[in-house]
């Protein structure tokens, strides 16, 4: 009966601006859901919401059945959540292979005295995260591994960027990811690329995703479920096939007829 | 002017703000006081001091700027000649003028009333103790010193690297001459010292001249290896790099074993000053450099630890005197380090950085204060501090306060305990988290790391260092004062690690050695005891040339310069073809609809 | 626009929300420090009441209360005190506002103009004029110890913070520290370590006048006076003028107001300039009331002065003001208010133990200061 994710009637103002209003959403495991909108929509705020990063002024959000409400945003990542950023933010100096052995964080537990002691169970760990590291970057093929794993984040191009993020909220190993813009910037071939392991991140590693994009060749390619938010609240949610003839929409992203105007 | 060659083209308005600059700059350093306060200390005696070097070294440097051009690759140029030189001999003249303005006017006018070295000391240095000398021959000087360097443009890199190494040498032998001095006897080589410098100090003339010619064409020969080998031990990656940092390492370690045995007192003590400022910009350098938190109230946790150490072992400690030995009350000080860590931490952990770093200064003025006032006085003796703090005993050997060798070895180890914790933890969960933070701590969080927890710890483990170093402090001196925790160490420490290189580890070693073994601590005198109140200075300004021009330090860590100059790396790595392009790869599956 | 918004509101929302464990210790610090001040408080009105009262010999067994005039005496001084806190704070909120960093060399600055004042003021009381001709001599001595500290102020914004302009906040701040050190050591190094004395100040401004049953110095007379009309010229140049407006959009956002057409560096360099002046007023004048300067004579005022300008909220320049002055009576009247009744001996001492203590109280329960920060989105990140 519960669904992974149960967002219930979600509300987040800033300073007298309503960015959510009565927001009811809900992800059941397995599925791959989109979340368009135009710009302004408070798909970003949504997403901020969840993850902690913002305090909504009323609703709920359950995660498995239980509130995730007034959790700080490191909790709410190791309850399953993870997440990328829509303008990415790597840590840049810090090197390919340590972005994604930081994410690791709250599934490890070695303190000051492992690592200074150098005990049996640091090393073992230590061992296990750098393991699980590279076999997440080698999802993305060959470009994130080999000679790049000890470069510098920043040298990374801007497609490889976002496939980093990507590979490390998997490293935080969720159940559930929230992919924000995850093919802004690329082009053609490198959208459809990542369109093909965004179906592969649920086939293969088993992940929910719910995935905020502007582009309407993925998300017609890879949801299962599509929502349409303006203004804060959902407008239609369906098909993609529903939602793209739905009149709502449509006027959401072009507008009203100029003669219906008030 | 009709008869220069029409090739000669001077950029009058380069040489004039340079040698403007320059004047300034050598009134700057003639009033502030240091050619009379260096002049005592001899270079090569008796022809050059220290204080005249203060005086020298600007007209050079300057005639060397100006003259130099920025030549963009790949761009032509005419070679450098005649024009250069001359341009170099202009700027240092009008320097050199502005000395003899100085001169005439300390003759003609007298404002030693604000102006304390508006004095005749002053005029007999710049006079070179000569009564009648005509002031004008400082633009003679300043233009043969920016002759100097401009030629230094000049001439063929490996001879320009000779030359300076040459000079630097000679600096440097003669600045190290009290701590030659005192080592000699421990090697049985005072024959050797008697032979190259003067009873009354400085080197004697041929050996100086002996020294450089000889260092100069070592440099010449090897050409540049050095420095090869140094930029191939940066390059190399991985385990190799990690096998040669521990071979360094233990060759250092070793070196610091060993040497103390033939050192004397004076050189001893030094190094335990050098050791325990280094042991505290080791702890802050984890708290700097690799959490990005700037603490400035670090001497908190030094005075912290040099309290806890005075209350505890001191017999007649005012209040509370257990009477510990000074290994046992060790636990206590880490544990209250850590607690104090923890206090001062939690209420600034979640400010902005800028604040955290008032906030943390204003804390340690606050502890030094509480010690200070009236109110704590029943439990740490106010003003009077905390006396008769016996030495350390270690169950085997017994070390006094002044006993300055076991001291130094003492903090030889805690400084190998500091490197090694600092070395473990940067590989380990917690230190990554620390980067993570350092570089985003809003994406850090969302990333799973509960960053108070982690900033919290960088503060106790930087605490705990830095109240070992006042441990050893307080049976060194054998009791402690308020007034020996003020906020301006926090600010030397924080000098030490930038100047030397944040985040680097060999990088705080060397800082340390430079600026608290030559320059000296705040109070704790150096090679250049010379210098007094102006060391201050010097570390103000090296403060500030180090942000404008080498942020990322003297040793600087790979990681720092990368970050610091990452356009830079971006565009070689450009220039290169090394840069990591969008490349179009096929798609493995069936192409995408679109 | 709508990015920026997004980002502001991570922090606010952020800043609401605490992890326990810290969380606790924090609520039993603030527990403890607003117990404090009230048992302190109370106590003291207790003692006024009667200091035979048990409360009030609870703890401070020789209480005898002070009387109203000795009270008028602290508010007094504490607010002549918070002025120059105030006049300091102003630079320091400033710079803050438009380049978003501390500028911990602002201290220095009103420490060069209260040297520049003795300077000038022990010549012209050498020649005699400065009895003879107290007025102009004032004014001369006041414009070239503003003249002066302004000087110093852009010619350390020129030096040592334009070529930093675009690095981590952090940078600019370690710069500054430096360039405080070396105004500090310059000074030393000229003009000697040494304490350095005003000439006195003729008779009719040193002797004490009755306002308002106020028992108050004709000089404290003269430095409100000074001040007010300081911050009357400040607040014209800042809301009425063409530049006060170019500062504002410029502290909003330093591209879009160089997209209008603004010179963000004149402008930038005019908000060095202007702080210096402030702190120069505040220098002579200080000098004026304390009759003394020593090189580190800056460090302490400029440390509590940024104190006061977050106590304001910092980039609001009526709030550095109102800061500076709530600073100076808190740390003139609270050691005797509050320590004293508890029981804490030597509570002057603590003086500068209060002001930081101030900091942290303020910083714990409302960051954003009494009055509200003014700043751009990037500053709050």
């Amino acid at each position: 009966m519960s669904h992974l994710l149960e967002i219930k009637d979600l509300q987040v103002t800033f300073g007298g601006l309503d960015a959510l209003s009565g927001l009811n959403f809900h992800v059941d495991e397995g599925e791959i859901v989109s979340v368009i909108g135009p710009n302004g929509a408070g798909k970003t705020t949504f997403f901020n919401t969840i993850t902690g990063l913002v305090e909504p002024t009323g609703g709920d959000i359950l995660f498995e059945g239980n509130s995730v409400l007034g959790l700080e945003p490191n909790e709410v990542t190791s309850l399953g959540i993870a997440r990328t950023f829509q303008n990415v933010r790597l840590f840049p100096n810090m090197t390919i292979l340590e972005n994604v052995m930081v994410a690791q964080h709250c599934r490890t537990s070695q303190n000051v005295f492992g690592a200074l002691f150098q005990t049996k169970a640091f090393k073992k760990e230590e061992e296990e995260i750098r393991q699980r590291g590279e076999e997440i970057l080698s999802f993305f093929g060959s470009r994130l591994v080999g000679y790049r794993l000890d470069q510098a984040a920043f040298m990374l191009s801007y497609a490889n960027r976002r496939r980093l993020e990507i590979a490390r909220a998997m490293a935080t190993q969720p159940r559930l990811m929230l992919l924000d813009e995850p093919v802004a910037g690329m082009n053609p071939s490198e959208t459809a690329e990542l369109t093909e392991l965004i179906g592969r991140l649920r086939s293969e590693w088993g992940f929910t995703i719910v995935i905020i994009e502007h582009d309407m060749a993925v998300v017609k390619n890879v949801s299962d479920r599509v929502v349409v938010l303006d203004h804060g609240v959902p407008i239609a949610s369906g098909s993609y096939e529903e939602v793209s003839t739905d009149p709502d929409v449509i006027e959401a992203y072009l507008g009203r007829p100029v003669e219906s105007r008030s | 002017m009709t008869t220069l060659p029409s090739t000669l083209i001077l950029d009058w308005k380069r040489i004039f703000k340079w040698g403007s600059i320059c004047a300034a700059a050598l009134l700057f350093v003639s009033l502030v006081g240091m050619p009379i306060k260096l002049d005592p200390k001899s270079i090569i005696s008796p022809l050059l001091s220290l204080g005249y070097v203060s005086l020298f070294w600007l007209p050079l440097i300057f005639g060397y700027v100006a003259s130099s051009r920025v030549v963009l690759e790949g761009v032509e140029t005419s070679k450098p000649g005649l024009s250069d030189l001359l341009t170099g001999v202009l700027t240092g003249a009008i320097g050199g003028a502005g000395l003899t303005l100085l001169m005439l006017g300390i003759e003609n006018f007298d404002i030693r009333d604000p102006l304390i070295n508006w004095s005749p000391q002053l005029l007999e240095v710049l006079a070179f103790g000569a009564r009648d000398l005509n002031s004008a021959v400082w633009i003679g000087i300043g233009g043969a010193l920016g002759l100097v360097g401009a030629a230094l443009n000049v001439i063929p890199e490996s001879l320009r690297r000779g030359v300076s190494y040459g000079f630097f040498t000679v600096l440097a032998v003669a600045i190290f001459e009290p701590a030659l001095d005192d080592m000699s006897e421990g090697f049985r080589l005072e024959w050797l010292v008697e032979l190259i410098f003067q009873k009354r100090g400085g080197l004697k003339l041929w050996p100086a001249i002996i020294l450089a010619s000889l260092i100069g064409l070592i440099s010449v020969v090897s050409k540049g290896k050095v420095k090869k080998a140094v930029a191939q031990y940066r390059k190399q990656e991985g385990s190799q790099k990690k096998q040669t940092s521990v071979v360094l390492f233990g060759i250092v370690a070793a070196l610091g074993v060993v040497l103390p045995i033939f050192m004397g007192t004076y050189v001893n003590s030094l190094l335990a000053n050098v050791g325990i400022f280094l042991l505290l910009a080791l702890g802050l350098n984890i708290v700097v450099g690799l959490a990005g938190i700037l603490d400035l109230g670090y001497v908190a946790f030094f005075a912290v630890g040099a309290y806890t150490t005075a209350v505890l072992t001191s017999e007649i400690s005012p209040f509370f005197a257990p009477g510990l030995t000074w290994v046992l009350s060790l636990v206590f000080v880490v544990l209250l380090a850590a607690l104090t860590g923890l206090i001062i931490g939690a209420p600034v952990i979640r400010m902005r950085g800028d604040y955290l770093a008032i906030v943390t200064l204003g804390f340690g003025e606050i502890i030094r204060l509480l010690f200070l006032s009236d109110f704590l006085k029943p439990y740490f003796g106010g003003a009077q501090g905390i006396l008769g703090i016996p030495g350390i005993d270690l169950g085997f050997v017994y070390i006094s306060g002044t006993d300055t060798r076991g001291i130094f070895y003492l903090v030889l180890f805690f400084c190998g305990l500091a490197v090694y914790v600092s070395w473990r933890l940067q590989a380990s969960r917690l230190g990554r988290s620390w980067m993570a933070i350092r570089e985003d701590e809003q994406v850090a969080e969302a990333m799973g790391i509960n960053t108070v927890n982690s900033k919290l710890m960088a503060f106790v483990v930087g605490a705990v260092l830095a109240s070992f170093a006042g441990a050893i402090m307080a049976a060194r001196v054998g009791s402690v004062f308020p007034n020996s925790f003020m906020i301006l160490i926090s600010i030397v420490i924080l000098v030490v690690v930038i100047v030397g290189g944040m985040g680097s580890i060999p990088g705080v070693f060397v800082g340390a050695f430079v600026l608290i073994g030559i320059l000296g601590g705040p109070k704790q005198p150096g090679l250049l005891q010379e210098f007094g109140s102006l060391k201050l200075l010097v570390y103000g300004m090296l403060l500030v040339y180090m942000m404008l021009q080498r942020p990322e330090g003297l040793v600087p860590s790979a990681r720092r310069t990368q970050e610091l100059h990452q356009e830079e790396f971006l565009q070689d790595s450009w220039l290169k073809g090394t840069d990591d392009e969008d490349e179009e790869q096929p798609i493995e599956g069936e192409e995408a609809q679109i | 626009m709508k990015e920026e918004k997004t980002v502001t509101a991570v922090i606010e929302g952020k800043s609401k929300r605490r992890t326990p464990l810290v969380d606790r210790f924090l609520f039993v610090v603030k527990v403890f420090l607003i117990g404090l001040v009230t048992i302190g408080f109370l106590a003291f009105v207790a003692q006024q009441i009667s200091p035979d009262n048990w409360f009030a010999r609870w703890r401070n067994p020789g209480a005898t209360g002070l009387s109203a005039d000795q009270i008028k005496g602290l508010v007094i001084s504490g607010l002549s005190q918070g002025v120059f806190y105030g006049l300091i704070a102003l630079g320091y909120s400033m710079v803050y506002g438009v380049l978003g960093f501390i500028n911990f060399a602002h201290g220095e600055v009103f420490m060069v103009s209260a040297y520049t004042g003795y300077i000038a003021a022990n010549k012209f009381s050498a020649n005699g004029m400065w009895e003879s001709n107290f007025a102009l001599c004032l004014l001369i001595v006041l414009l070239l110890a503003v003249m002066v500290s302004t000087v110093t102020a852009v010619l350390t914004e020129r030096i040592a913070y334009r070529p930093l302009r675009n690095s981590p906040r952090l940078i600019p701040l370690i710069t500054s520290i430096g360039v405080s050190f070396v105004l500090q050591n310059a000074v030393l190094g000229i003009f000697g370590p040494g304490t350095q004395g005003y000439p006195q100040l003729p008779e009719w401004l040193a002797k004490q006048r009755s306002i308002l049953t106020f028992e108050i110095s004709g000089i404290k007379i003269l430095v409100f006076l000074v001040t007010i009309v300081s911050m009357t010229g400040l607040w014209y140049l800042v809301e009425r003028t063409k530049t006060g407006k170019a500062m504002r959009a410029v502290a909003e956002d330093k591209e879009i107001a160089s997209l209008m057409g603004i010179n963000v560096n004149r402008i930038i360099v005019t908000t060095f300039a202007v702080g210096g002046a402030m702190a120069g007023v505040a220098g002579v004048m200080f000098g004026l009331l304390f009759r003394a300067v020593n090189p580190m004579t800056g460090f302490l005022p400029g440390i509590k002065a940024f104190t006061a300008a977050v106590v304001g909220g910092i980039g609001n320049l009526g709030g550095a003001m109102s800061g500076g002055l709530a600073l100076g009576s808190a740390e003139s009247i609270a050691p005797q208010l509050i320590l004293e009744p508890l029981g804490v001996p030597g509570v002057t001492q603590l003086k500068d133990a209060v002001a930081f203590t101030v900091l942290v109280m303020v910083l714990l329960f409302k960051p954003s200061g009494l009055f509200g920060e003014r700043l751009s989105a990037e500053d709050r990140a």
